[in-house]
C-alpha cells in the first residue's frame, strides 16, 4: 500500500508532539512518555499521580476528535496487517516497551531531546529493529 | 486551572499525532520500507519533535527552578546500559514492525474508535502487564 508523502502536516504535528513534551516538563516536570504514562495510570500509586495520568491520557484519546473538527474526517488508519499480527504485535510491544523503558515518545523524542545516553541507544535499537522487522514480513515472508 | 492545562498538554499531542501519521500504520511501515513503498514523512514527525523539545526543555530548565504543579523536575538519570534496555527495545522494534502501531501512535487513536486500534491496545496492555508480571518474579528470584 502506498501512502502519500506529507513533509509538511508531519512536520507540523512533530512540532506539536515536541511541544506537547515541554508543556509536561513545564507543568508536571515528567518527560512525556506514553508508555509511562499509561503505565502508571494502570497501576495508580497515588490518587493525585493518577489524576494528571487520567487527564493527559482524556487529552490525548481527545486528539483525533479535535483535529476531526478542522480536518473535516478522522486521521485515516490504514492498517496493512492482519488482526492476528495487531495482536501478535501489539503484546510484543507491551513486553519490549516494559523491559526497555520506553517507546518513540519517552526514548525517541522525549530522551533524544535530553541527549539521554540511554534513550539514544534505545532509539537506535528499536529503529534498526523496526526496520529488519518490516523488511523480513513484506520482503522474505510477503506480508502476514 | 492546572486540570485544564494538563488536559491540553494530552490534546496537543493527541492532534500532534494525528497529524503526524504516527496513528497510520500503513505510513509507519512504510517510513521503515526502504526497498518498497517508502515514505519518509514520519523523519519529519521524528525531526520536528526533537528539536523543538530539544530547545523547549532547555528553556524551561533555565528559567523555572521546579515545574508549575510538583514540587521538583522527575527526570530519568540513569545512564546504564544494560541488556535490559537494549533487549527490551529491540523486543518493542520487531513487535512496531510487525503491527505498525506503537504506543504514543496508538493511545490517541482510541479516540477513532477503530477496531484495529482497539485491537492493538488491549494485546499491547495484556504484553505491558506480562512483563510486568515477569519482571516482578525475577526480582523475587534474585
Amino acid at each position: 500500500m502506498i501512502t502519500e508523502f506529507t513533509p509538511f502536516v508531519s512536520l507540523i504535528g512533530g512540532i506539536l508532539i515536541g511541544l506537547s513534551a515541554v508543556m509536561l516538563m513545564a507543568f508536571q516536570g515528567r518527560v512525556f512518555g506514553a508508555t509511562g504514562v499509561l503505565a502508571g495510570f494502570m497501576t495508580p500509586q497515588s490518587s493525585s499521580d493518577w489524576q494528571w495520568r487520567a487527564l493527559l491520557l482524556a487529552g490525548m484519546v481527545s486528539g483525533p476528535l479535535v483535529y476531526r473538527v478542522f480536518a473535516g474526517e478522522m486521521p485515516a488508519i490504514d492498517v496493512p496487517v492482519s488482526n492476528i499480527a495487531l495482536i501478535i504485535g501489539g503484546f510484543i510491544v507491551g513486553l519490549g516497551v516494559t523491559y526497555g523503558s520506553g517507546c518513540t515518545s519517552g526514548h525517541g523524542v522525549c530522551g533524544m531531546a535530553r541527549l539521554s545516553p540511554r534513550s539514544i541507544a534505545a532509539t537506535v535499537t528499536f529503529m534498526i529493529f523496526t526496520a529488519i522487522t518490516v523488511y523480513v514480513v513484506r520482503h522474505v515472508l510477503g506480508g502476514i | 486551572m492546572k486540570h485544564v492545562l494538563t488536559y491540553l498538554t494530552g490534546l496537543v499531542f493527541g492532534v500532534g499525532i494525528s497529524m503526524s501519521g504516527m496513528a497510520n500504520p500503513a505510513k509507519v511501515i512504510n517510513f521503515f520500507d526502504v526497498f518498497g513503498t517508502w515514505d519518509p514523512s514520519l523523519a519529519f514527525v521524528m525531526g520536528g519533535a526533537v528539536v523543538v523539545a530539544f530547545f523547549g526543555y532547555r528553556a524551561v530548565f533555565k528559567r523555572f527552578d521546579s515545574p508549575a504543579f510538583e514540587p521538583r523536575f522527575t527526570v530519568p538519570t540513569s545512564r546504564v546500559i544494560d541488556a535490559k534496555l537494549i533487549g527490551g527495545s529491540a523486543v518493542f522494534g520487531i513487535g512496531w514492525g510487525i503491527a505498525g502501531f506503537c504506543p504514543g501512535g496508538a493511545l490517541p487513536a482510541i479516540g477513532t474508535l477503530d477496531p484495529a486500534v482497539l485491537t492493538f491496545f488491549v494485546a499491547l496492555v495484556a504484553g505491558i502487564f506480562a512483563a510486568k508480571f515477569m519482571m516482578q518474579r525475577t526480582a523475587r528470584r534474585v
